[in-house]
């Protein structure tokens, strides 16, 4: 049987879209594109995109709920960073908080986070963040039994058939991202930045803080990436940038003395579009797209477009698929450890 | 030999070293070491767990033999079959102390005494709690937790039972992936990697495009290019209630790196001295020491010197008005 | 004020010459800068929301250089005494952080129709200085929704008609042009 024969054959259980948020009207522009759910956080470090800027004030959240839940979309909180020993406060207000607003559900990774929001909160829904780094289905059925965890958000360094695997041996609900940035490091186990910027990504929410990042042009009008002391890349005019991440930044070793290479990843961005009815066949129920960090006019495009190839798909069209390319780190796009085991 | 009430542990050596080296290894650090518990298992690549089998039960029974305490670390990073069969299968050793390094090693061991290695995110009060009742009894903390939270980590673990380690010596490890870095810079994949991380027993030095020295992979985890010195740290460590100082194996010789923070824990040599000896060892990299400090990890602050108050995105407060 | 009249190496670029002079010509600045004043101050007081999103850069002195226009504009987001002045580029003004595009990305992305990291990622925009003023700033226009633009017009009081004729013209251009997403 081929993959569009089967796409038409609908009885897919409909999958929930899920989509980023950075600001009350970027949260407006995701539920008006046709997301199922809006994840966003606190304006502060108990979430992983603590940008200056960026986020959610009590009061924002509070009108963010009602605007989607009058539409019938939810809202998920991400209090999913790792609170150090001392500042736990901040973080067990911010799930008192989310309990009282009423929101859909947390997403958590911090297993004290987690513990504290499941005694003190046993009707709050927890979602199991990627920054918990569970990628197996005895550490997923942990979180599970431990927290009552409903649905583990899986990290991105899985095939499609890997992913049937776990879904089948777990017993809460599968989501998975299927578009944006994709870090090269296991999410939640990655120090890099705060080794090189004294900012630390599972405490304080950021990959590569602003406040450490300048872009320098030389005399050959090349473009240095330097992240604090470190000079993360050279792009040569013209040429397509990425995120200023170490992961996605060339280096020299021992057998690449002459250029630098990508010795982790290329700017690119994920891009699961064509393999949507797998992993709704794989068991994901729920879709993710990343990037609170990013405009509405990227929220736009990549809800409307996703939101439009998943109703296709239900309605055993062929999906028609928007293309995102001009949204993506280097122009590229990738799909990353989903299509098959040699990206690693 | 814990004379001084504080321990020095020897981590699982984290890189692909020849099998024979790796048993001669364990056998000098048995008859020479000054360490008290040595950790011995693969924590980075199930495929390379398999090389090292044959001398796991000789290795092991010598490190007892000399009145060691042996502890099975596991996996880090458990993801495919053959991962998950390793942690099983180092899980279910009978009578043995294991350290959890994943959310599937703790599934595990939930219910029996265990340790808890520094790949988990133990970061907070909670997180130790927790732990505690599922079993933990001793913590080795994640390497970029400043003093400030070790400080309370100490306090919280003594009321629940449990102690505190905290490595002191070696590349930090920085990072896990599910991508080989080694077989990458080879042009090759995790699956061909034809294990070519045997060729860098301390790792592969990445230069940024200036030259300046960054960091070291190996294999899946990528560490810092400095060796953590927590040396001029250890009275501070100990005052808050620290009982084990974990030394991570380098192909440098370990015997005198135990024997240089022996003597300076028992005040056998001062610790300038202890810091020159270290210095001599000449391991081709500079220390750090930042991540205690609250600075950035590669630093390295001098002892005495003021230390940088932090300009830290985490010292935001609430705005949840 | 030093008016120059002309600007040597400023070519009129494609598309542009249907823009109102005012705008696009080597205008004197003089004549602009009430305007511009105007401008600052009206979206201050329509959009308080906006300078707590700015937090610690309502003193941060953000250059903002359209690269294809005689003119870079000198922003200062105060909530109190907001500024926002324009130059020669040859004058090099004092700065904290600077952005550069054509006038048409840097227009897209504070009416939200443009994506500020893909155009980064396109080299079609450039930042330099303090990084971290210059996200702060696109995160907190970001949250204005499409209303900024009008606001804009808004602060231009007899000014609006010509104004709003110049935008539709950039918009009937831009429409030819614009991001295909």
């Amino acid at each position: 049987m081929n993959t569009e024969n089967e796409a038409n054959d609908g009885g897919y259980v409909r999958p929930e879209l899920v989509c980023p948020a950075g600001t009350p009207a970027g949260l407006r522009t995701a539920v008006d594109a046709g997301a199922d759910a809006v994840y966003c956080g606190f304006r502060n470090a108990t979430n992983a995109r603590n940008f200056p800027g960026l986020n959610f004030s009590v009061n924002e959240l509070t009108d963010a709920i009602a605007y989607a839940h009058e539409r019938n979309a939810k809202v998920l909180l991400a209090v999913n960073t790792f609170p150090p020993a001392g500042r736990f406060e901040l973080w067990r207000e911010a799930i008192d908080t989310a309990a009282r607003l009423g929101v859909d559900a947390v997403i958590v990774a911090d297993m004290g986070v987690a513990d504290y929001a499941a005694q003190t909160h046993p009707q709050l829904r927890l979602h199991l963040s990627v920054q918990a780094g569970a990628s197996s289905p005895e550490a997923i059925r942990f979180y599970c039994k431990e927290f009552g965890i409903k649905r583990v958000v899986l990290p991105r360094m899985l095939t499609v058939e890997e992913i049937a695997g776990i879904h089948g041996q777990i017993d809460c609900e599968v989501e998975a991202f299927i578009f944006g940035n994709i870090g090269m490091m296991a999410e939640g186990r990655c120090s890099l930045t705060n080794y090189a910027t004294g900012i630390s990504t599972n405490m304080d929410g950021v990959c590569s803080p602003a406040e450490s990042v300048r872009y320098e042009e030389d005399a050959e009008r090349n473009l240095n990436i330097k992240l604090d002391r470190f000079t993360i890349d050279r792009f040569a005019p013209g040429e397509k940038a990425g995120y200023p991440t170490i992961c996605k930044g060339r280096y020299l070793c021992g057998v690449r003395e002459q250029q630098g290479y990508y010795a982790f990843e290329e700017p690119v961005s994920l891009n699961l579009s064509a393999l949507l009815p797998k992993l709704m066949r794989a068991g994901v129920t729920a879709f993710k797209i990343e990037g609170r960090q990013r405009s509405r006019a990227y929220v736009k495009a990549a809800v409307s477009a996703f939101r439009k190839a998943v109703d296709d798909i239900l309605d055993g069209r062929d999906p028609g698929l928007t293309s995102l390319l001009a949204l993506t780190e280097g122009s590229k796009e990738t799909e990353g450890a989903f299509r098959s085991k040699l990206w690693r | 030999m814990e004379s001084s009430g504080a321990a020095i542990s020897l981590g699982p050596i984290l890189f692909n070293w020849q099998p024979e080296a790796w048993r001669d290894f364990y056998f000098r650090i048995a008859d020479q070491a000054p360490v008290d518990t040595v950790y011995v298992g693969e924590v980075v690549c199930s495929k390379r767990s398999v090389l090292f089998e044959p001398y796991f039960e000789e290795v092991a029974e010598r490190l007892k033999a000399a009145g060691k305490t042996v502890v099975y670390s596991t996996l880090s990073e458990v993801m495919l079959k053959l991962d998950r069969q390793v942690v099983d299968s180092v899980c279910g050793l009978q009578d043995s102390l294991i350290e959890a390094n994943d959310g599937s090693s703790l599934a595990h061991l939930s219910g029996k005494p265990h340790h808890v290695g520094p790949f988990v995110n133990a970061y907070n009060e909670g997180t130790i709690s927790f732990l505690a009742r599922k079993g933990a009894r001793n913590f080795c903390l994640p390497a970029e937790l400043p003093a400030t939270a070790i400080r309370v980590l100490c306090e919280r673990a003594a009321n629940v039972g449990a102690t505190i380690e905290v490595q002191a010596f070696g590349r930090i490890s920085l990072a896990l992936s599910a991508r080989c870095y080694h077989a990458r810079a080879h042009g090759r994949t995790k699956d061909s990697c034809q294990f070519v991380c045997e060729n860098d027993p301390d790792g592969m030095e990445l230069r940024t495009l200036d030259n300046r020295p960054f960091l070291a992979v190996n294999g899946i985890q990528t560490l810092s290019f400095e060796y953590l010195n927590l040396i001029n740290e250890l009275d501070d460590l100990r005052a808050m209630g620290v009982s084990r100082f974990r030394l991570s194996p380098h192909s440098c010789d370990m015997v005198a790196v135990a024997s240089i923070f022996r003597s300076v824990l028992d005040r056998r040599i001062a610790l300038a001295e202890g810091l020159e000896q270290l210095k001599a060892l000449n391991l081709g990299a500079p220390f750090s020491n930042g991540f205690y400090h609250g600075v950035p990890g590669h630093q390295w602050v001098a002892a005495g010197s003021t230390q940088r108050t932090p300009a830290k995105a985490s010292t935001k407060t609430l705005e949840l008005r | 004020m030093a008016v120059s009249r002309t600007d040597p190496g400023w070519p009129l670029p494609q598309g542009l010459q249907d823009l109102p002079r005012w705008l696009i010509a080597p205008v004197p600045l003089f004549l602009l800068q009430p305007i511009l004043t105007r401008i600052a101050t009206h979206v201050a007081q329509s959009h308080p929301g906006l300078f707590e999103r700015l937090e610690a850069h309502t003193h941060t002195r953000f250059l903002i250089d359209p690269v294809d226009l005689p003119f870079v504009l000198l922003l200062r987001p105060d909530a109190n005494r907001p500024h926002l002045k324009a130059y020669r580029r040859h004058e090099r003004v004092r700065h904290d952080a600077c952005i550069a595009g054509t006038f048409f990305d840097l227009l897209d992305m504070i009416e939200g129709n443009a994506d500020g990291d893909a155009l980064f990622f396109t080299r079609d925009l450039r930042v330099t200085g303090n990084t971290q003023a210059v996200v702060t700033l696109r995160n907190a226009l970001d949250d204005l929704e499409g209303n900024l633009v009008e606001t804009i017009l808004g602060g231009l009081g007899p000014l609006q008609g010509p104004a709003s004729l110049a935008l539709s013209a950039m918009r009937t251009i831009r429409g030819s042009r614009r991001h295909e997403y």
